[in-house]
């Protein structure tokens, strides 16, 4: 966990640098870790401001992406606890991490151990990364000049090669990606990738070839 | 990016987040609507991959800046750390550029 976590920190101040770097002042990255909280979706946001997108299109994609928080809150759901509080808490704290940590446990007590001490540690570990990012951010200067325009995409396809492993979402994401190449210089920027959503026409899970029902499942 | 911006994405996130839990006992979701729902993340982040590594928003983005990113996303398939990514990037996109490479 301390690993994930010190990820996220570097990850965090990735964000932080690239954002200021976009030209945002450096409170505006740090608010949206701590309100938002996903780093995915915050990420895409930055992005598509930067590129010159409208607000309503980065809010919409970011939506969109973080719309798989759902299931996973369907997933573990008392995992969090039973009151309000702690449901409340502890809805802010889901992410892909906390909930892959709570998910690898069975008991359902170290489960919730689980989830818990991954989302507080990554709650912090990331927004201090974010910090650090942003600040140190600001003393570097015009993203294009030194090529820091790189980092964000590079960071992103960083963060979603462990999701392309999967054949369907990868068939899905290519397809996608070229209606966004391929209607950009037409479209208001930010909409080509709300349009690459099309591509999930693409995915087609592959059903798991099997002779005869297995007993266990 | 406006911080009214910032405060719907930061609430409709929340909303997503605290309707799992919540629904739980009455709602169960098709396996389809799952995988759709986590393969849409993936498609968004590598559409917007696709278009801030080849374009400007407009057109072509230039040799060094796609070179820049796909140096990165090379390191990263071979399991480079995050860092290591990032600065081969930025540093490909900078030494092409310094190099005349638009």
């Amino acid at each position: 966990m301390a690993a994930v976590a010190l990820g996220a920190a570097v990850t965090g101040a990735s964000f932080g640098a690239i954002s200021v770097g976009s030209g945002l002042p450096w409170w505006m990255p740090v608010l949206m870790s701590l309100v938002i909280f996903a780093g995915g979706s915050q990420f895409m946001a930055v992005g598509i401001v930067a590129a010159g997108g409208s607000p309503a299109a980065a809010v919409v994609a970011g939506l969109v992406l973080n719309a798989r928080h759902l299931p996973f809150g369907l997933a573990i759901g008392d995992v969090l606890g039973r009151s309000s509080l702690a449901r409340i808490v502890g809805s802010h704290l889901l992410i892909d991490e906390s909930t892959a940590f709570a998910m690898s446990e069975k008991d359902p007590a170290r489960a919730r151990a689980a989830y818990w001490a991954c989302g507080v540690s990554l709650f912090f570990s990331w927004n201090s990364g974010v910090l650090i990012g942003a600040l140190a951010g600001q003393a570097i200067g015009d993203p294009a000049t030194f090529g820091l325009d790189a980092a964000f995409p590079a960071a992103m396809l960083a963060l979603t090669l462990p999701a392309l492993k999967d054949a369907a979402t990868r068939n899905a994401a290519l397809v996608g990606a070229v209606i966004a190449l391929v209607t950009t210089p037409f479209l208001p920027a930010g909409v080509p990738v709300l349009l690459a959503l099309a591509g999930l026409f693409a995915f087609r899970t592959t059903k798991k070839e099997e002779p005869c029902p297995s007993p266990q499942s | 990016m406006p911080v009214a911006a910032v405060l719907i994405l930061a609430a409709g996130t929340f909303a997503i987040r605290l309707a799992g839990p919540l629904l739980r006992d009455r709602v169960k979701l098709p396996e389809k609507v799952n995988e759709l729902m986590t393969a849409s993340a993936t498609v968004l982040l590598l559409a917007l991959v696709a278009v801030s590594a080849l374009t400007n928003g407009k057109q072509f983005g230039g040799w060094a800046l796609a070179a820049g990113v796909v140096v990165g996303g090379v390191a990263a398939w071979r399991k480079a750390p995050f860092v290591a990514v990032i600065v081969l990037a930025v540093g490909t996109t900078a030494v092409l550029r310094l190099a005349g490479v638009a």
